[in-house]
């Protein structure tokens, strides 16, 4: 269904893209009733604490380096400003450039604004972000308060921007308006395709636009055997890079999870074409999406080398990994699609994987091409595995990995980590989301995995004092006991 | 003076959840949107001295996770399956639930759902920390309240010496457990049992359940735990004792000693022997400095900065005068103190020693801060001890900076302290080591 840029928010990955939120059973059956369209969403009636879509908008928006945000809520809703602001300060370290706090206002709701509106404080906030930072662009992200007491955002940043004279930007991403957290990135990047990307002033054929987080810099050197440069979005752009993602010869991303709406909206909108086949982690994912890549931009001959070049290169050390991390059993627990990705590599890296989770699932994606089914590539190419989608609910997660006992634990997304870690299993969380790209990504995890397991002794001494929150009761009971039977 | 927040330095009411994270072996419940709890946790917790999860904090915290279906229709049957789930899923001797914004603005009545379970005997506390409702300082006070009242009962017998302490506050000071361990072990030196609350080794429920047995309260903060400990005194009749300047250095300490021995009627000379005893430590290790402190001074700033919460505010700022012989700048404080506190703090900051004084400006938002500080003339460069918020405005008056206010995410925090004696040994050793690496 093609993407309307029209309306004034985007619509939450729930009526979008019939995602859900629990699920138990394997990747097989969850890529087939996906496809059937008989998914339906399992609600649980214990839940822990989850994610929003306020932190996922604020996660893209915060680090665009001549923007501001301001966060309309309560004060508590900036509990993740430093957060982002360390990750913006460790990016610019990385990529040398100076080091500045993120521009970030919050407006500090309180009792007198709950009950009288919290318009003023709003016009307040933006003028002084526009005061304080002087940016290109200012982006109001809402709150659960501001959305229930019914302040016209919308209204106010069409009034401060005839103010003002730069854009502001609303952005829809109240809490409550839905369990996927990743619909907030869908907010942020509707908010971008609708007020800041541009139509191409000169198309650039060397241009490829990388949606990712803030991973190191791997992309220029494999582009660069193919002729390519990264545009690297949306974490540490500029403004002007955003409002030139439509010149661009392609887009990737290292996650459909993440940039399944802004890939689908820059086709639409500017014909940017999207690589939509799986990402490439794991060596025939790699190899497809090269192929794909060089397809699209014109450089089939320089893929196809690419390769060959690079599977030759890595054979010899894959195949020493493989021997070296044959017999270990591997849980994951990671985002969707990049779920999928790393159980993919560790597959690869002939591992056995005893389980897995996701934080939540798509039953499709934007583009709506079925080639781009990474589930179903994933069963393809590796078998069947057993998964679960549980949006961070670590109750369940310390149930499953207290029965299945990995020696191993794969973890992306901060929080999660310790649990492993108290039950005394090797863990790690890969924060970095590049670390597994490309066939170099490969061998990266490989060694980090028998560097995890190589020295066990923190984890081990850890679980030895650590008590888990939990009762013995519990860890008895089936992993899924508190999601609901499916209407 | 603006009314909206750059570069928080706490949060709002709903932060308390990370207060009883810090009770052992008590869970908060949260009846909040999906992302408050984590949000809160990444603020108060992480970007505060990488602090964790602890027992049951973190991805652990029962949550109701609002969505639209209770906003439109309400939240407490949510509630109500969300509480009977944590109490055969979760492992806990207090568990207390706390509301959010959402739950507040569409009116659950989630003191009436949580005293169906009270009722039924399940150790269970009810707060009403709606976002809007306050900042975390507030919040923390909510939640005493909401213990104190709810959960504590009449009947253990008084044990002379037993001191409830309310100072530092969980998790929004990152140094709060070393803090409170320091003032048990001060209290301990003159022969008094601090009853604590919160943190290692504090004793959980049990350490509440005997606040009503103390001799009496202590609250140590110009005015955050003051209403706990009117509470106390008022359901219990158990009497407390305010010093408002959190004691860092020889200084204070010794004053703080004096004042808690003359308070709980000790005997003089017992306190006066410690008192000595520590000092006499103290100026040893701050003698054999002099020889640094004094030629390094050639070149160091004469004026300090602190941005913190008027806890360390002025504990530090009075360390800072007496015990180093630095002078103040302006003093920024950050946590909104009551209206009517304020005049008693600024009182306290216009007498930092004989003939010191230090202008005061509260504000809880950052670019005030910053653009304060810019555009003041600084002769030498300032020392700036707040947050990590402010490493830039030090870069850009070249000066010198220290965190140990929220947000910290340039250090890793365990159990340093910066009060007392050692505390204030501790804290000269951070400056100076901040100062030195800067040359290096």
């Amino acid at each position: 269904m093609p993407l309307n840029l029209e309306l004034s928010e985007a619509p939450i990955r729930e009526n979008r893209l019939g995602s859900v939120t629990g699920y138990n059973g394997t990747a097989g059956e969850l890529c087939r009733r996906s496809r059937e369209g008989t998914l339906r969403e399992r609600e649980r009636s214990f839940s822990q604490c989850a994610t929003c879509a306020s932190v996922t908008a604020i996660c893209k928006l915060a680090m665009i380096r001549d923007a501001a945000v301001v966060n309309h809520g309560a004060l508590g809703c900036a509990g993740d400003f430093a957060n982002f602001n360390f990750v913006n300060r460790a990016g610019q370290a990385r990529r040398g450039r100076p080091l500045r706090n993120a521009n970030l206002i919050n407006t500090n709701l309180l009792e007198h604004d709950i009950v009288f509106g919290g318009g003023e404080k709003l016009r307040e906030a933006v003028r002084e972000a526009r005061e304080r930072f002087s940016p290109r662009v200012i982006f109001i992200t809402t709150s659960c308060a501001s959305g229930i007491i019914g302040d016209d955002t919308a209204g106010i940043a069409e009034e401060l921007e005839k103010e003002l004279g730069l854009p502001v930007v609303p952005v829809s991403c109240e809490g409550f308006r839905s369990q996927i957290w990743a619909s907030g990135f869908d907010a942020a990047y509707h908010a971008i395709l609708r007020r800041v990307v541009k139509p191409p002033r000169q198309k650039r054929p060397d241009l490829v636009n990388v949606i990712n987080f803030w991973g190191e810099d791997v992309f220029s050197e494999l582009f660069g055997r193919l002729g390519l440069t990264p545009n690297y979005v949306v974490p540490f752009a500029d403004i002007d890079q955003l409002e030139r993602l439509s010149e661009a010869v392609a887009t990737v991303q290292i996650c459909p999870t993440l940039g399944t709406y802004l890939a689908a909206g820059l086709e639409e909108r500017y014909g940017v074409p999207e690589v939509k086949v799986p990402p490439p982690y794991g060596r025939d994912a790699v190899d497809n999406w090269l192929r794909e890549l060089g397809r699209v931009t014109g450089r089939e001959k320089e893929s196809e080398a690419l390769i060959a070049e690079e599977r030759a290169r890595i054979a010899g050390e894959l195949e020493e990994l493989r021997g070296r991390l044959k017999g270990l059993r591997a849980f994951v627990a990671a985002g969707a699609v990049y779920g999928h990705s790393i159980v993919a590599v560790l597959k690869d890296l002939g591992l056995e994987v005893a389980g897995a989770t996701v934080w939540h699932h798509d039953t499709r994606f934007d583009h709506g091409d079925p080639a781009g089914d990474t589930l179903d590539h994933l069963v393809r190419s590796h078998g069947d595995v057993a998964m679960s989608v549980c949006n961070k609910q670590s109750f369940e997660l310390v149930n499953m990995l207290n029965r299945i006992r990995p020696d191993v634990f794969v973890v992306r997304h901060n929080g999660m980590s310790v649990w492993g870690a108290k039950l005394g299993i090797p863990t790690f969380l890969m924060g970095d989301e590049h670390f597994g790209v490309g066939y170099e990504g490969l061998l990266n995890y490989g060694h980090k995995i028998l560097d995890a397991v190589g020295n066990p002794a923190f984890v081990r001494n850890l679980a030895r004092h650590a008590r888990l929150p939990y009762t013995d009761w519990w860890l008895r009971q089936d992993a899924c006991a508190f999601m609901e039977d499916e209407p | 003076m603006s009314s909206v927040i750059e570069q928080p330095r706490h949060f709002c009411a709903l932060g308390a959840g990370q207060s009883v994270v810090a009770i052992e072996r008590a869970i908060p419940i949260v009846h909040a949107g999906p992302g408050c709890a984590g949000k809160l946790w990444a603020g108060l917790s992480f970007c505060n001295g990488f602090q964790g999860s602890g027992y049951a904090g973190g991805s652990a915290v029962p949550s109701t996770n609002t969505g639209e279906k209770e906003v439109v229709f309400g939240g407490e049957e949510r509630l109500r399956g969300v509480i009977e789930g944590a109490l055969r899923v979760m492992d806990a001797d207090l568990f207390v639930v706390l509301t959010g914004c959402t739950s507040d603005i569409v009116g659950d009545d989630s003191a009436a759902v949580v005293g169906e379970y009270r009722a039924k005997g399940v150790p269970i506390v009810h707060a009403e920390t709606g976002g809007f409702k306050g900042n975390t300082f507030q919040g923390h006070e909510i939640l005493l309240k909401a213990v104190i009242e709810q959960f504590l009962e009449h009947g253990p017998q008084t044990v002379a010496g037993l001191v409830n302490v309310f100072a530092s506050v969980p998790y929004l000071d990152p140094f709060w457990s070393g803090n409170l361990e320091a003032i048990r072990e001060l209290l301990a030196g003159i022969g008094l049992e601090a009853n604590i609350l919160f943190g290692p080794g504090s004793g959980g429920v049990e350490a509440w359940q005997r606040i009503p047995a103390a001799q009496f309260t202590l609250v140590v903060s110009p005015w955050v735990g003051l209403a706990a400990a009117e509470l106390i005194q008022e359901r219990f009749g158990i009497p407390f004792l305010h010093y408002p300047v959190l004691p860092v250095g020889a200084v204070e300490t010794g004053r703080f000693l004096e004042a808690v021995a003359g308070f709980a009627g000790l005997d003089a000379e017992k306190a006066g022997k410690f008192i000595r005893w520590e000092e006499s430590r103290f100026y040893w290790y701050l003698e054999r400095a002099a020889d640094f402190l004094l030629e390094f001074r050639y070149d160091l700033p004469g004026r300090f900065v602190t941005v913190c919460d008027s806890i360390y505010g002025l504990g530090v700022s009075r360390f800072l005068v007496n015990d180093l012989g630095l002078l103040p700048g302006e003093q920024f404080v950050t946590d909104d103190p009551p209206v009517e506190y304020r005049e008693g703090i600024s009182r306290l900051f216009g007498s930092l020693a004989p003939g010191v004084s230090a202008p005061v400006t509260f504000t809880p938002d950052g670019g005030t801060v910053r653009a304060r500080l810019l555009n003041t003339r600084h002769r030498q460069p300032p020392l700036i001890i707040g947050s990590s918020w402010d490493k830039d405005a030090a870069a850009d008056l070249k000066g010198y900076q220290l965190s140990l206010s929220l947000p910290v995410t340039d250090r890793l925090v365990l159990d340093r302290s910066y009060v007392g004696y050692r505390g204030g040994l501790r804290l000269a050793e951070d400056i100076y080591a901040s100062i030195l690496g800067s040359y290096q």
